[in-house]
């Protein structure tokens, strides 16, 4: 529309400028107004649709029952809850004393530890974690025809890698981040190579890489539900298996709510954690 | 200035020159960065080295203790040849303090920490002995009482000296200083230079790459003027600064004497 008045009144175009922009400006707000009425609109219909033709009654009953959501308790937090947690602790830890080594293998001057890292990273971060599970859980087991010793132990060596990956990686990006000014004073005053990483470009690094790390203990966290693939004892099950096993058991789906509420008041107060650590980073700086 | 718990200087020799450089060659890839550089320092020396950007004076400064590896020729340090490929570098470093244009002191340590940490990891110094030599330093460079700060709360001139006191808290026996003034305010510039020049006054080896001609002029016993990887001139501040004899030399002096 606006565009037609341009040949017609070229020289009150040139003078007032502006004017007509604001012209074009208001039409596009215009039309950003209407897409917006529109989907408003659209949403509603949609939201009618589904109001009217679900089954209210049938889903509170089968989601949200609450009886069945009480009987979950304590057990989902005392057993699965725990496990979980102990899953992530030794999987986040196993993975952080992992990562590490692969990460400064991985910027090493020493070709051999390069070739190990960079596969090493490249292929656990390629796979699918449930599939690095499966084959620390049944492959290895099958190839070597040994059980590792311990309840915990196979799901926390399979997370612990499939975390070393990630986790070296960000430990890689950190370290690189340091300022190539801080080894070079480090070496300066006589450290070694490995005494600088230690004790002045490492400890740097992870102040840089603590809200990345946090992420990647939440992801850690989720993925421990992958965990129950490995056939694991009642002693052993985690969140997500806990809630699939009352799931089975009550014919009812109110555990997965249940289940669902606790990562998240697990997941939620870390992430916000995470968030608050990197805001103060970011201020001190 | 030999404190108490310094390292003796275990050179094969002593030598009354701690460093020499012979026929110094440096390339990275394919740019040729020093061009055969000899150079002799003498003990108590203070020798000033000035000359155009990119011409390769912080090359030779990093060659001195082995930051960069030459790629042919030799650099003898406190005796030891540093390009003997059986020398323990990190060994030699110790008597080499070196302070650079950018402080690179440790954020994450106080200045205490900062002044500390080499002596407690390195020299393998107890707690309270490397905290005393630290102060000490700190006191050399008038800034003890700032020991329990953070180095993001001081000036960039405080942080230089206390750049200069770790280096000293290891007792070196000769420094390196690497345009240490140029990222400073103007005004902060005096305090740098009037530590160095009194680390001079006690005799200290001092090979300093600067733009300030005054404190060459002042301070150095010798200077050399470094163009294109080679050293074109050298010789007594009043030859080289006040009658220099090359024509890039005087060149170099016109551009940088606009200033004053
Ligand atoms: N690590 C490096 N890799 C590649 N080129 C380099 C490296 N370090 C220095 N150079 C090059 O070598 C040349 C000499 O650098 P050098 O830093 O020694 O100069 P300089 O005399 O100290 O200059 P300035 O006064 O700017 O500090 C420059 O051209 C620089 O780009
Ligand atoms: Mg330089």
């Amino acid at each position: 529309m606006v565009r037609d008045q341009l040949p017609s009144d070229k020289n009150t175009l040139i003078k007032e400028g502006t004017k007509t922009e604001r012209g074009t400006a208001v039409s596009k707000r215009q039309r950003a107004k209407l897409v917006r009425i529109g989907v408003y609109v659209a949403t509603v219909l949609v939201l009618v649709f589904v109001g009217l033709t679900v089954d209210w009654q049938s889903i509170q009953e089968s989601f949200f029952n609450p009886e069945i959501f009480r009987e979950q308790f304590p057990d989902i937090v005392t057993q699965a809850a725990r496990n979980t947690l102990i899953f992530t602790f030794f999987g986040f830890t196993g993975g952080l004393a992992v990562g590490l080594v692969i990460a400064v293998m991985r910027i090493s001057s020493i070709r051999a530890y390069r070739w190990f890292a960079a596969p090493y990273i490249e292929l656990l971060r390629g796979l699918p974690a449930l599939l690095t599970i499966l084959i620390i859980g049944f492959g290895v087991p099958i190839a070597t025809g040994t059980q590792l010793p311990g309840r915990y132990t196979t799901g926390s060596l399979a997370l612990a890698l499939v975390a070393s990956a990630y986790i070296a990686e960000n430990i890689r990006a950190g370290i690189e981040a340091v300022p190539r000014g801080q080894m070079e004073a480090a070496r300066s005053l006589g450290m070694t190579y490995t005494r600088a990483m230690i004790s002045i470009v490492i400890p740097q690094a992870f102040r840089i890489i603590i809200p990345p790390l946090t992420n990647e203990l939440v992801l850690l966290l989720k993925d421990t539900s992958l965990i129950s693939v490995l056939g694991v004892t009642e002693a052993t099950r985690e969140i997500t298996r806990f809630a699939r096993d009352g799931v089975i058991d009550s014919a009812n789906a109110t555990p997965f709510i249940a289940a669902g509420v606790v990562y998240l008041a697990i997941t939620i107060p870390l992430t916000r954690a995470a968030a608050l650590i990197e805001r103060r980073a970011r201020q001190a700086r | 200035m030999s404190n108490d718990g310094s390292v003796a200087p275990e050179t094969p020799g002593a030598t009354d020159t701690p460093i020499q450089i012979h026929d110094l060659y440096k390339s990275f890839g394919d740019l040729e960065v020093l061009k055969g550089i000899d150079l002799h320092i003498e003990r108590g020396d203070v020798v000033c080295i000035i000359g155009p950007s990119g011409s390769g004076k912080s090359t030779l400064l990093r060659c001195v203790n082995h930051l960069e590896v030459p790629t042919s020729g030799r650099v003898i340090v406190d005796g030891f040849d540093l390009t003997d490929p059986d020398c323990d570098v990190d060994k030699v470093r110790r008597g080499i303090g070196m302070v650079f244009q950018l402080f690179n002191l440790f954020p994450q340590l106080t200045v205490l920490g900062n002044v500390t940490i080499a002596q407690r990891r390195v020299l393998k110094r107890r707690k309270a002995e490397a905290r005393e030599i630290g102060i000490q330093a700190l006191e050399r460079v008038g800034l003890a009482e700032k020991a329990d700060e953070y180095p993001i709360n001081l000036s960039g001139g405080q942080q230089q000296r206390v750049a200069i006191a770790r280096s000293l808290a290891m007792n070196p026996d000769m420094m390196l200083f690497d345009e240490v003034t140029s990222a400073l305010d103007p005004e902060l510039v005096g305090e740098v230079l009037g530590v160095m020049r009194s680390l001079a006054e006690e005799g200290m080896t001092m090979l300093v790459v600067t733009h300030e001609m005054g404190f060459a002029r002042n301070v150095a016993d010798r200077v050399i003027f470094m163009d294109d990887g080679q050293i074109v001139e050298e010789g007594p501040p009043e030859q080289v600064i006040v009658d220099p004899q090359h024509e890039r030399t005087q060149q170099f002096l016109n551009m940088v004497l606009e200033d004053y």
